[in-house]
């Protein structure tokens, strides 16, 4: 079942097409990769689900039923880029107001904020100034307060910026950890190393439009090159043959493209037929960096203003 | 309603226990008590020093008529005194008359500056030494007329009273009316700049604070500017009914402390004319009639308008000055040049109101008191002196209808405003979103 339907969804500002026509599907319980160039609008988007913005038109499914921003937004968390906390105010009474802001009550608040504060070692914090917390100390505060209503659908955006590799590693364990629980992630960056780890499913979007919507593993074979890594001790004089072209050689190492109408089968009974021992041989898929630089190389570095109708 | 509710907590909480609200609820009144007595106190004592003061050559029609008294100016009539050794036998200043009564022009020297109060003393002292001097080679007796113009001051006295709609006649006295409906007026043209400008600052800070975008994706932005509108103008009343009860507790507690006619000094230090003139019988009978006229206003009338015309003042403007908040980023020098069409109404409405209340019924003060930008300072102002009902009415319910557009204007510009990061918006776009449909 789909926890999340967007269909045709479009917003428009007075210089940018900033959502033109997007369409797809979350799936209840996965790990969902948004990513874009910045300005391609991912922000725009995830403002429209989080019932910040309206689109213009087009028209979104929540769990089942027509989007209804204000009482639907207690199923969701939502983490922005430009996030921050009232500096003067104490950081337990901080986690407990956004707590009861999103309708929980103040002794439910109370317990599950202290639960996620032994969870993460912040129980003596609880009486310091948010002014008083480093940046990383912030984020992971702000990352309590996102999840503690355990919402249904929540959404991160670039939510390890400035975070080191433990704590960094702290939330990405609590991530697969509330998808194990049931709730649906989206995950916005455009770290392509952590989608290739944590994501299931991903959708790139680029000046205002999609442009690519799969596993990612679907993704990378439709993006495969017939590349093989092929570990065995070869010179050049053995490598005479069209089954193949050689990318990269090494002594002990080969990378190698397969042409056309050739199998990895005829590759390897080549080299048997040449009695050449073969160490390993593995199929070389494009990561997805690759890939989106591949699509998205060639617009501009910086999204261009342009007319409206 | 549930979340505004939370907000209005949140912003009401966190403005109280502020330091600097503390600190300027409770430092207020001491600092006016301090200086009501104080100037109170310092009148006293100034008046203690006595200056003694040397004539000589006299033409002889002073002596006898130049009245010293015991407590200001102490006059000797003496030779062998001049401006080089009056100060080595004993005196504050010397006075030459130089034989002369004719003269219009005397010079008086002294060490320290005799200021205007002293110098205007002297020469009233003179004149009225001329005078007696004058009525008796006529041949009238000082006395006789001291008496006459004892009895004839305040023999009559007018009340004007109005005849009302409800055919009842009031008792009206301007000067109290002048006094009341100006102090009311100021009250609310500081308490808007003071509390507007707070909106302002809650905004700008949760828009600096990058917390504004995690708090919509909660709450209806409508619903955060609302929570945070009232929140504050809770504080607002609670500071005011603080500093009424301080001022009242502190000034009855200081009361008890001090000598009853310290107060009394008080009282007159505070409207004490040059000269120090009037009679004590003069005085208490002003204090007297003062008190009376202070009952004799509707008090109930001015408390409840008041806070109707605080609160529908501070709801217009308000909601404004959020608008404002929102547009702008770290820069207070941005926040300067956005603020002035806002400041510029009430401070119109403010000169409107002074310059205009001695005549609280002309045309301009009418309109002034109906237009929601100028009425309640305007109206403040007036009401003390007595506004028809159906002015009242009128004032009242375009207040409601001009609040209830500038916070609907306010909350359109206000939704756009607070997520936009990086560049101020201009007149022209804050236009654009105020008026465009949702």
């Amino acid at each position: 079942m789909n926890i999340l339907e967007l269909h045709n969804l479009k917003k428009y500002f007075a210089t940018q097409k900033a959502v033109d026509d997007i369409s797809f599907n979350i799936a209840e319980g996965s790990i969902f990769g948004l990513l874009g160039p910045n300005g391609a609008g991912k922000t725009t988007l995830l403002r429209m689900i989080t019932g910040i913005f309206y689109p213009d038109s087009g028209h979104i499914i929540f769990n089942g039923k027509k989007y209804d921003p204000v009482n639907d937004v207690s199923y969701i968390g939502y983490m922005p880029e430009e996030r921050g906390l009232y500096k003067k105010m104490k950081i337990g009474e901080q986690a407990l107001y956004l707590a009861q802001l999103k309708g929980l009550s103040k002794s439910d608040a109370t317990q599950k904020i202290k639960e996620w504060f032994v969870k993460f070692e912040m129980q003596s914090w609880w009486n310091k100034k948010v002014e008083d917390l480093s940046k990383g100390m912030s984020q992971k505060l702000q990352f309590v307060t996102t999840v503690l209503h355990e919402p249904k659908l929540i959404i991160l955006d670039e939510p390890f910026s400035g975070l080191d590799p433990v704590n960094a590693n702290l939330i990405k364990d609590e991530i697969f950890n509330l998808a194990k629980k049931g709730s649906t992630i989206i995950f916005s960056t455009h770290r392509m190393e952590q989608v290739e780890e944590i994501c299931d499913h991903i959708v790139l979007v680029n000046k205002g439009e999609k442009i690519l919507d799969g596993t990612v593993s679907d993704i990378k074979n439709s993006f495969k090159e017939n590349i093989y890594q092929l570990g065995a001790a070869t010179r050049p004089e053995n490598l005479m043959t069209y089954i193949f072209e050689v990318i990269k050689h090494h002594p002990n190492k080969l990378l190698i493209k397969l042409q056309h109408d050739h199998t990895p089968n005829d590759v390897l009974k080549f080299f048997i037929n040449q009695d050449i021992a073969i160490h390993s041989f593995n199929e070389v898929l494009p990561s997805l960096n690759d890939i989106f630089i591949k699509l998205v190389e060639g617009t501009p570095g910086a999204r261009q203003f342009q007319k409206v109708n | 309603m549930n979340k505004i509710w939370l907000i209005f907590k949140r912003e009401y909480i966190t403005r109280v226990r502020n330091k600097t609200f503390l600190l300027s609820t409770f430092l207020l009144p001491i600092v006016m008590i301090l200086f009501f007595f104080g100037s109170a106190y310092f009148a006293m004592s100034s008046k203690d020093s006595l200056k003694k003061i040397a004539v000589v050559n006299d033409p002889g029609m002073f002596k006898p008529n130049l009245k010293s008294d015991s407590t200001r100016m102490l006059f000797e009539f003496t030779s062998n005194v001049d401006s080089s050794n009056f100060d080595s036998k004993g005196y504050d200043a010397v006075l030459d008359l130089k034989n002369d009564s004719v003269k219009k022009t005397f010079t008086i020297h002294s060490k320290k500056q005799l200021g205007l109060d002293g110098k205007q003393i002297i020469e009233n002292r003179l004149d009225r030494a001329f005078e007696k001097n004058q009525l008796q080679k006529k041949g009238i007796q000082k006395e006789i007329l001291d008496s006459i113009s004892k009895e004839s001051m305040g023999a009559y006295t007018i009340e004007n009273r109005l005849t009302t709609e409800t055919g009842k006649s009031e008792e009206v006295n301007a000067a109290v009316n002048y006094g009341v409906g100006f102090g009311s007026g100021i009250l609310i043209y500081i308490t808007m700049f003071i509390f507007g400008a707070m909106v302002m600052r809650g905004v700008m800070e949760e828009k600096t604070n990058r917390i504004a975008e995690v708090m919509v994706s909660s709450v209806k932005p409508f619903q955060l500017m609302m929570g945070k509108i009232i929140g504050i103008a809770a504080v607002g009343l609670t500071q005011l009914f603080l500093w009424v009860v301080l001022i009242m507790i502190l000034s009855s507690v200081a009361a008890a402390f001090l000598p009853a006619e310290m107060i009394q000094q008080a009282g007159e230090a505070n409207k004490n004319m040059p000269g120090g003139m009037g009679g004590n019988t003069e005085m208490a009978m002003k204090i007297m009639e003062f008190q009376k006229d202070i009952s004799s206003i509707n008090w109930t009338l001015i408390i409840s308008c008041f806070i109707f015309y605080f609160l529908g003042g501070y709801l217009f403007y308000a909601s404004l000055f959020a608008a404002i908040g929102s547009v702008i980023n770290e820069d207070p020098q941005e926040a300067q040049s956005l603020m002035l069409p806002i400041t510029m109404p009430i401070i119109f409405a403010f000169i409107i109101m002074s310059s205009n209340l001695n005549t609280p019924d002309s045309k301009i003060m009418v309109w002034a008191s109906m237009i929601p930008f100028t009425s309640p300072i305007v109206m403040m102002g007036r009401i003390p002196s007595g506004v028809p009902a159906w002015q009242l009415v009128v004032s009242m319910a375009l207040l409601i209808a001009g609040f209830i557009f500038t916070t609907w204007l306010a909350g359109k510009i206000y939704r756009t405003g607070i997520l936009m990061y990086g560049k101020k918006a201009s007149w022209k776009e804050m236009f654009k979103w105020a008026f465009r449909k949702s």
